[in-house]
């Protein structure tokens, strides 16, 4: 008599289905199996001090840009001014410990995160009261920032004297063998993954990027949980743009230049897809490693390193074209158990 | 709601609401050409060597590509698409003419090949979004990479730069007597072209209607797909001239050529007020947009600004730009719905 | 005259003279509705009556501009639909509004989720309320699975879901059968009786006067914008009821003119796409005016949609004078002089940010080009010949579409379709949402259309246009022909019975 759908699967191992199925896995599953493969051809790949710490430390930075991309990207909007955020945060960062000899090494940090966070801050005021795509605010914002970054730095360049010992320590140290960086990072992700799954304020980023004229007639604050993603994907710039100085030393005002694409193509290499709703920030974590770990694994492979972009291109398209197919067969599958039923 | 007829005596219509000064005057494409004829006005009084022949020339030649790709741009934005990937194809064309001319290929044979390669990659472009039904802005920012990678992946560091004289020459004369490039007459060929396309054929009529509301469009007998199909497949073909012109103009070939220029053709592009929704624009303001980057930037270049606060002006008019078309925008509404009121007209609800 | 409830209770809901006007128009002359607690109660009227104003104003979608508005009593003004939500009213609509990408549960509680230590989500509390209400409203859904691809019928169990977990007093259902099987009617009935039963108050919306009479214990009327009258269901009949909807007699609505009916120029043959229709068959002729009935969902403008080629269909086959015409080509189906007016007018049939101009001479753009060039005169002349023709009423042919009313909109959009000089021209809710003024116009243009020789299908779900204007009338039920009855034949009780019985009803 009664004619809905799916009687409710059993829950563990519904549970354990999705885990399997789910495009982080086949990520993380990737990322083992092109270091694998590099380890093979050449071991110290992996198996060596510099190896080792080297392919923890290089996604690092990255990744934390891509947990904030794809926070923003899972509103449906997207953050194109993240690179020249990063770059000017890089500066600031060095230019503080220039300036200001004997300056705590954490109130560096809290400038760095701050004036990112009044540059996304910025962007997303802009894209939630003025109603203008992202795209375009961010486009602007990226040029308006990078503009400044490169008047600030004139001709002078940051260079590793110029900071703190214990502060670069940071940027290449290791903890146990892993770097500092990488847990930093990882700290990051756990704690946004745990936000996004676990509160209010993380759900309703997916509701919004899910439908969003839905979003508004629930009630949900649109405005404020928009403004909340920029300001947090700006934040996550202006950590990496602290890390960066951190780890590199030297901080042109080149710094950060082109980040904001592969942060995009991180997260949608992810899982994260580009009309929101949908996607980790996991995904977008991974996804970064990824990219970063394959750019270094070409070499070893016998691929020219020159041809990076060509494989960070085909994933992005792979990935992309791979969830629609998914979504339209879960879509269809969804339909057909619905029919079924009738 | 209640209605009666209207007498059956015969309606006539004006074409049009408002005169035709206020038609052609109060237009985001007016007020950018005012904008361009300012700074163009203030410029040449107040920085020096600004209106000198040699400025004018460099300017040209520099942007010309940029205006090229505009054009196409300007379409695939009017359907409410997007194309990401065209720098890359520039590099990717400017690479294949290099490797061809190196390979003993006569130039126009290499020019031609790299034209071609550019509408094969606007092609993929094209298929990716209509046939596997990918958002452009996702397909183009993983063309984006795929072709520059391709590009760079082909030359590696090496550049090419051997190109016959007669070649290079051609880049770079003017129309004889006058400070413009020769290129620009291409250029004026393609705008024309393309105007023509947009504004005056049924195809041009069809791409606002699809940028508007695609449902409709495709209930009225328009072939989306089609339609978008092609307009990736001009901008790959424009932006593989546009590279053609590049390495020529720099007798250069190399894979990371014109890096970064997607972002200032379509911040141009909405500079000349095309909306990023769909549905509206016109070439006339989106050279305009393309020459006011320029000049600006050209100007301030010569005044001894730096280029980064050339960089700076240029997101803060794209900014306030389309800030003032949502403000814009948001009045009118507010405007129509008030005008209703007092016109009784309803402003479009239906019980 | 409002009838006799027990006025010691207060009523869960009271409008009384609401006024509601956007510009000049008057949705809402005078809208009154006294809902009771532990009742179900019928809203009808015609399209156009401003029963759908007086819902969103309910929903705090829209503010009143006069008259009373109590809520148990207490006189409520609300300016958000979050308000309304919040004091207790749920509407249901026709389309439920829901996250595609997340899931049923994250659906139902999206902003109100239970919370533990640190705010954070008790997921089990939520699973546990959600697989209750299931229960309780006797189906059964995975509240974990996402709610792409659910069935229209199990999205507005979804939303009821929804509107119990707000415990909401007052539930509104906006045409909820439209989209329904039978059985699916059956399960949504039987739970809005039991929310009745539970003391909720409830508000049916709907024109199919057999529901109306098995779910609901009262009804108010409204036409024109105002109401009319409210009684208990069991003091009227339908007839009664009609009359007060239309407030004239049916039939001098409709001026059908003699035609002559010639050949057969549009041959549909078995028909079938899956889930969609089955094996569909039927012919027009030149001159006749085929109707197309049935309840909203049988899938008439779907088979309209395939003739046309908008939508794909997997078997059968359309011939256009004898000759096959290829399937889900647009542009060829308009070649061979076919033509579909469609039902979502505002998404389907106009451009609403273009100018009258360019929406009319929309589908015939390639015809006006000279040498492949087209421009504004030849555009403006073709645009006043028929929007004159048509009368329709706007003061400058570049006005924006979406600014005109309903009736003026109808008009472009056939004035766009006429201005391809169709031979057979497919008309899917002509009428709807129009003013009776505009609307005894569009009858009548028809009616002139067939004299002419033009074969017209014309698909309605309301029963008096398809009676008054058809030579033929068909029936759809759930993706099938299940009736075909030529005009003398073809009574209101036959197409009824075609439209919403299990057995196919005698040819």
């Amino acid at each position: 008599m009664t004619t809905t759908t799916t009687a409710p699967a059993h829950p563990v191992l519904a549970g354990l289905g999705r885990l399997v199925r789910a495009r982080e896995t086949g990520i993380a599953i990737a990322i083992v199996a092109v270091v694998a493969l590099a380890t093979v051809l050449n071991p110290s790949f992996v198996f060596s001090n510099d190896g080792f710490r080297d392919l923890l430390l290089t996604p690092s930075l990255l990744m934390v840009v891509a947990i904030g991309q794809a926070i923003v990207i899972i509103t449906r909007n997207v953050d194109l001014s993240v690179g020249s955020v990063v770059g000017l945060t890089a500066y600031l960062t060095g230019s503080l410990f220039a300036d200001v000899p004997g300056l705590p090494i954490v109130v560096v940090f809290v400038a760095g995160i701050a004036l990112g966070a009044v540059l996304g801050l910025i962007n997303g005021a802009l894209v939630a009261f003025a109603k203008v795509p992202a795209l375009v605010i961010t486009l602007g914002t990226m040029y308006i920032y990078r503009g400044i970054n490169v008047a600030w730095t004139g001709s002078d360049r940051i260079n590793a004297s110029d900071l703190p010992a214990a502060f670069r320590e940071l940027g290449t140290g290791t903890v146990l063998g892993i770097p500092f960086l990488f847990l930093l990072a990882v700290l990051v992700l756990v704690y946004a993954a745990w936000h996004l799954r676990n509160l209010r304020s993380g759900r309703e980023l997916y509701a919004i990027g899910s439908d969003p004229s839905a979003a508004q007639l629930y009630g949900l604050r649109v405005t404020r949980r928009v403004l909340a993603a920029f300001v947090v994907s700006g934040s996550a710039a202006g950590l990496a743009g602290v890390l960066y100085a951190a780890r590199y030393g030297t901080v042109s005002s080149n710094a950060g230049f082109g980040w904001e694409l592969e942060a995009i193509g991180a997260a949608v290499i992810g899982g994260v897809a580009i009309f929101g709703g949908v996607g980790t920030v996991w995904g977008a974590a991974l996804g970064a490693f990824l990219l970063l770990t394959i750019n270094r694994a070409l070499p070893i492979i016998g691929v020219d390193d020159f041809w990076q972009r060509a494989v960070v291109g085909v994933l992005i398209i792979g990935a992309i074209v791979l969830d629609r197919i998914a979504a339209q067969r879960q879509h269809r599958r969804l339909v057909a158990q619905r029919e079924e039923t009738r | 709601m209640t209605a009666t007829s209207e007498a059956a005596a015969p309606r006539t219509f004006a074409a049009h609401a408002h005169p035709l000064w206020r038609r052609l005057l109060v237009t985001r494409e007016a007020s950018i050409i005012g904008l361009l004829l300012a700074v163009i006005a203030v410029a040449m009084a107040t920085v020096p060597n600004f209106d000198s022949p040699l400025t004018v020339t460099y300017l040209l030649r520099e942007i010309a590509p940029i205006l090229l790709i505009a054009l196409p741009m300007t379409l695939i934005i009017i359907t409410a698409e997007i194309d990401l990937s065209v720098a890359s194809v520039l590099g990717l064309a400017s690479v294949v003419t290099g490797l061809g001319v190196q390979a003993g290929w006569p130039v126009p044979v290499a020019m031609v090949v790299a034209i071609g390669v550019g509408a094969l990659a606007g092609a993929i472009n094209g298929a990716l979004v209509t046939v596997v039904g990918l958002p452009s802005l996702a397909v183009t920012i993983g063309t984006l990479a795929l072709f520059r990678g391709i590009a760079v992946g082909l030359l590696g560091t090496t550049a090419i730069s051997d190109f016959p004289d007669a070649w290079t020459d051609l880049a770079r004369t003017n129309i004889t007597g006058t400070p413009v490039p020769v290129i620009i007459i291409a250029f004026a060929v393609l705008a024309l072209v393309f105007a023509v396309l947009l504004h005056f054929t049924p195809f041009g009529r069809s791409l606002y209607a699809i940028g508007l509301n695609k449902e409709a469009a495709a209930f009225s007998g328009i072939n989306v797909g089609l339609s978008k199909f092609w307009l990736f497949v001009m901008s790959g073909t424009v932006a593989g001239f546009a590279g053609v012109y590049f390495t020529l103009l720099y007798n250069n070939a190399r894979g990371d050529n014109a890096i970064g220029m997607e972002l200032q053709i379509i911040a141009a592009v909405l500079l000349g007020g095309v909306s990023i929704f769909g549905g509206r624009g016109a070439l006339h303001g989106v050279i305009a947009g393309v020459l006011l980057i320029g000049t600006l930037a050209s100007a301030l270049r010569l005044a001894g600004v730096t280029s980064d606060i050339i960089n700076v002006l240029t997101g803060l008019l794209l900014v306030l730009s389309v800030v003032s078309a949502s403000f814009l925008n948001w009045f009118h509404q507010r405007r129509v719905a008030a005008l209703g009121r007092r016109r009784g007209r309803s402003p479009g609800t239906s019980s | 005259m409002q009838s006799d409830t027990t006025s010691a209770t207060t009523p869960a809901l009271e409008l009384s003279r609401v006024v509601k006007s956007f510009g000049a128009v008057v949705a809402l002359r005078s809208g009154s509705l006294r809902l009771e607690n532990g009742s179900i109660h019928a809203l009808i009227g015609e399209n156009g009556a401003g029963k759908s104003t007086l819902v969103k104003i309910i929903a705090g979608l829209y503010r009143r501009d006069g008259g009373d508005f109590r809520l148990r009593g207490e006189e409520v003004d609300f300016h958000t639909t979050a308000q309304s939500k919040a004091n207790g009213i749920a509407v249901i609509y026709q389309e439920p509004t829901l996250f595609p990408d997340l899931s049923v549960v994250e659906n139902i509680f999206m902003g109100r989720q239970p919370t533990g230590r640190l705010g954070r989500i008790d997921r089990a509390a939520m699973h546990a309320e959600a697989t209750e209400i299931f229960d309780r409203l006797g189906v059964r859904i995975d509240p974990d699975r996402p709610t792409d691809g659910l069935s229209i019928a199990d999205q507005q169990i979804i939303e009821i879901a929804k509107a119990i977990s707000l415990d909401a007093s007052v539930l509104v259902m906006d045409e909820p059968t439209a989209a329904l099987s039978g059985v699916e009617v059956d399960r949504l009935f039987s739970v809005a009786r039991s929310l009745r039963d539970e003391g909720r108050a409830l508000v049916f919306i709907s024109h199919r006067f057999d529901e109306v009479f098995d779910l609901c214990d009262t009804v108010t009327v409204m036409r024109d914008g105002a109401h009319v009258d409210t009684m208990p269901i069991s003091d009227t009949t339908v007839d009664d009821l009609v009359r007060m909807m239309v407030g004239r007699d049916v039939t001098e609505m409709f001026p059908k003119l003699p035609a002559e009916i010639g050949d057969e120029v549009l041959t549909v043959d078995g028909l079938t796409q899956p889930g969609v229709f089955h094996d569909v068959s039927f012919s027009v002729h030149a001159g006749e005016i085929v109707g197309l009935a049935g309840l909203v969902g049988a899938g008439r403008s779907e088979v309209a949609r395939a003739v046309f080629g908008v939508d794909p269909y997997r078997d059968g086959s359309v011939h256009v004078d004898g000759a096959p015409l290829p399937k889900s080509r647009p542009n060829a189906a308009m070649a061979r002089g076919l033509a579909l007016v469609p039902e979502d007018r505002r998404r389907q049939g106009l451009v609403l940010d273009l100018p009258v101009t360019r929406n009319i001479t929309l589908a015939v753009r390639s015809r006006l080009a000279r040498f492949g060039l087209i421009w504004g005169a030849r555009e403006n002349e073709s645009a006043r010949v028929w929007a004159s023709r048509l009368e329709v009423k706007t003061a400058a042919l570049d006005t924006e579409s979406g600014t005109l009313s309903g009736g003026n909109q109808q008009k472009v959009v056939l004035g766009k379709w006429l201005a391809t000089d169709p031979k057979i021209l497919i008309v899917d809710e002509p009428t709807r949402g129009i003013d009776v003024g505009t609307k005894a116009e569009v009858h009548r243009l028809l009616s002139q259309l067939a004299q002419q020789g033009i074969a017209i299908l014309m698909i309605s779900s309301e029963l008096p246009e398809v009676l008054g204007m058809a030579d033929r009338v068909l029936v759809m039920r759930e993706g099938r022909l299940t009736g075909e009855f030529k005009r003398e034949q073809a009574t209101p009780e036959a197409v009824m019975l075609a439209a919403t019985a299990d057995e196919e009803a005698a040819r």
